[in-house]
């Protein structure tokens, strides 16, 4: 693996495999805490967040610990940022302090890619930039997808929502393609530019989202992202009207199909509550993966940096 | 009066379609004489055996920053450049601190230049006041100062109505406008060439379509008002459709491109990397294939560098803080020799054309031409020398080029103005 963990896009497949296995075991047995592990005993990490998160800070801070790391978290608003530095003295003042792994989140699309190229000796995990990647994520959705099917080979994937704006649906997308699947992205037009069609092989594109969902496997709902929103691209009030996930469209997808999302929801807007709260619904399942996954980022990140560095 | 005798060199003239063997003689600062064999006692005399001498390159586009932003790049530093670059003169956007808007800043430049810059230095002056857009400048006591065009480059002007009176204005005192054509609803927000690439990076997109329609307009602005109307740094396939019919139309409409938009593509960017975001933004393979046409078919009138310093502290960011720009003084010749001239799509005799008579046509200088009488300013240079360029030795005062580390085939050697060897090539 390449030092950190920029994005899918870059990854090979089996790089992918071996991260997904991995965190197959990781994952707890029903209704117990993750293990405990050394296997990173003694290391540090640090989460950097420059933009608010919940589930993802919590979860790698979770897994850094479940490995036996120490783990620090930074927001902005508490750091010297507010202060007006720039990003790469932030990151030159962490770096000093010899953490083994920084785990970064920022607004800003290619960010961690900036500074990896500033510096390249410590490894950078994105955990979501801008409208670019978030590529744990996209490994979470692929382990939360396996956990309900045996391959992802020519699954049927819907992806609906603000796909413009969306690192998820980037990451996603990237993955997906990488195993052979056939994607296919629905949303309102402007957040939907016919670009994406050549981004990666197997995608395609509608603006009708029982069309999109017809015999799907899965459908990922995306949030949409009103603080993204520069401009009117869309009639906010007919938004669920047309690509809001409801009950009604159940009938549509396969019968064993599961429904995510990668949160935080917004109930009533691009998915009913009955919806989410359904059986379908594999929303909780993902964030459950997402401790185990970002284990097994984290423990190969760092035990092959540490193993190449000298 | 000091003379200058550059011998044994092709002369390479396209006003008068010369190329042949010849040497040229410069005395008190004017062209004396070209032919075979000249001899002058007392002149120093500048061998320019296996190189070609050709009429001083005009750069119609850089960024000087002063006043203003120093910190950035100075009259002096930006010439400087410019002659290391192979150019005789400059025509400095009027975009500083304070903008060039009326007579007094006019005249501070023209000073300045004077006094500080190696090569000549030709302001240009705002189209508004503070290119806010809105009141028109100064435009006859800028003339008078001496401003060549008027331009609010980098801020365009986006009322209609206001670039009419603009433009009414500038015909009326003799001054062609330069835009910089950009609808600024359209590409709001954008970090790059909207397209493949934008969408798989994440980065908010700049159209092509937001410099068609401003193009079309001024073009339609330019017609009813009979002002002479220049496109800034032309980027996209449409922008040169709507040129070529304009020029078809027999409009007194003119244009240039950048190196960088006719050798890089928004493919070429290396992820992130705010060396290659300028505006217009690198576009798509199929605008770059578009503006090499342009310039084989004569559509295209002048090589224009836009040079634009900024300091590490600013270019070194995240990507959408990043300012726009490029420098480009220094690498201008070479990506264009290359991406032209050796790929065998243009002439070297047109290539030399879209530096020297083109440029002075668009703006009505009369220079550009090796003719006895007219300023002793030569541009000598090798299609051939293979070289690498090394940003950090740059006389710029800024390090922003996407080339550092190029090897290139094709060099300036050396820069005369006004008789003076004002730069030349370590050998």
């Amino acid at each position: 693996m390449p030092v950190g963990l920029l994005g899918i896009e870059g990854l090979e497949r089996s790089e992918i495999e071996a991260i997904l296995n991995r965190a197959k075991y990781f994952q707890p047995p029903p209704h117990q805490s993750f293990g405990r592990h050394e296997f990173l005993k003694g290391r540090m990490i640090v989460n950097l967040f420059f933009e608010a998160s919940t589930r993802t800070r919590t979860s790698f801070e979770i897994a850094a610990k479940r490995l036996g790391a120490d783990a620090i978290s930074i927001t902005a608003s508490g750091s010297s940022v507010s202060k007006g530095e720039s990003l790469v003295d932030t990151l030159n003042t962490l770096v000093a302090m010899r953490p083994d792994a920084i785990v970064m989140r920022h607004a800003a699309s290619g960010a961690p890619h900036f500074l990896a190229r500033y510096l390249p000796l410590t490894p950078i995990i994105n955990a979501g930039d801008g409208t670019h990647e978030h590529p744990t994520q996209a490994l979470l959705d692929a382990r939360t997808i396996l956990d309900h099917r045996a391959s992802l080979e020519g699954l049927r994937v819907a992806i609906i929502g603000d796909i413009a704006h969306s690192r998820v649906a980037r990451s996603n997308i990237h993955l997906l393609a990488k195993f052979g699947a056939s994607i296919v992205l629905c949303g309102p037009a402007s957040l939907l530019p016919a670009e994406l069609a050549s981004i990666a092989p197997g995608v395609s594109l509608t603006y009708d989202i029982r069309e999109a969902i017809r015999d799907a496997d899965v459908v990922m709902m995306l949030r949409v992202q009103l603080e993204r929103q520069h401009e009117a691209a869309f009639a906010a009030s007919e938004y669920f009207q047309f690509y809001g996930l409801r009950l009604e469209h159940m009938d549509l997808i396969k019968p064993d199909a599961i429904v995510m999302h990668p949160g935080p929801i917004n109930r009533g807007r691009e998915i009913s509550s009955e919806v989410a709260d359904s059986q379908r619904s594999a929303i909780l399942n993902q964030v459950e993966n997402g401790v185990a996954v970002r284990m097994a980022v984290l423990e190969r990140i760092l035990v092959s940096h540490a193993e190449t560095a000298h | 009066m000091p003379k200058l005798l550059i011998k044994n060199g092709r002369v390479l003239d396209p006003a008068s379609g010369r190329d042949e063997a010849a040497d040229v003689l410069i005395k008190g600062g004017l062209i004396v004489r070209i032919g075979p064999d000249l001899h002058a006692t007392g002149a120093i005399t500048f061998d320019a055996q296996g190189l070609v001498v050709a009429p001083g390159f005009i750069d119609m586009h850089v960024h000087l920053r002063e006043p203003g932003f120093e910190h950035a790049e100075t009259i002096e530093t930006g010439a400087k450049a410019a002659a290391a670059g192979g150019f005789t003169s400059i025509c400095a956007m009027p975009n500083t601190h304070p903008v060039n808007d009326d007579a007094a800043v006019t005249r501070y430049i023209v000073e300045r230049g004077r006094r500080f810059a190696i090569v000549n230095v030709f302001p240009i002056g705002a189209i508004t006041k503070d290119i806010a857009g809105e009141q028109l400048a100064a435009i006859g006591s800028m003339k008078a100062a001496g401003v060549v065009a008027i331009s609010d480059d980098g801020q365009p002007v986006m009322n209609s109505r206001v670039m009419r009176r603009a433009m009414e204005s500038a015909h009326s005192f003799g001054l062609p406008v330069i835009d910089h054509c950009e609808d600024l609803n359209l590409s709001a927000g954008g970090d790059m060439h909207e397209g493949l690439q934008s969408v798989r990076l994440g980065l908010r997109g700049i159209p092509a379509s937001s410099e068609d329609v401003m193009v079309a307009r001024d073009v339609i602005l330019a017609e009813t008002t009979g002002a002479r109307f220049h496109v800034a740094h032309i980027s996209s396939r449409r922008s040169v459709e709507i040129v070529a019919r304009a020029k078809a139309n027999k409009l007194p409409v003119t244009c240039e491109v950048t190196p960088h938009h006719l050798a890089l593509s928004d493919c070429e960017m290396p992820p992130y990397d705010s060396n290659y975001k300028m505006k217009p933004p690198l576009r798509s393979a199929a605008d770059t294939e578009a503006l090499i046409e342009g310039v084989a078919a004569g559509v295209v009138d002048a090589i224009a560098t836009d040079h634009a310093p900024h300091p590490g502290s600013e270019k070194m960011q995240e990507f959408e803080k990043c300012p726009f720009g490029i420098i480009g003084l220094e690498t201008a010749l070479a990506v264009t020799l290359e991406k032209l001239v050796h790929s065998g799509r243009v002439s070297l005799m047109r290539w030399v054309e879209l530096f020297t008579t083109g440029p002075a046509r668009a703006l009505s200088l009369n220079r550009g031409r090796l003719e006895p009488g007219l300023p002793g300013d030569v541009t000598v240079f090798d299609p051939e020398l293979a070289w690498t360029y090394d940003v950090n030795r740059s006389f710029s005062k800024s390090r922003n080029s996407p080339f550092h580390g190029r090897s290139f085939r094709g060099a300036q050697v050396a820069t005369v103005v006004g008789g003076r060897v004002v730069w030349q090539r370590e050998r």
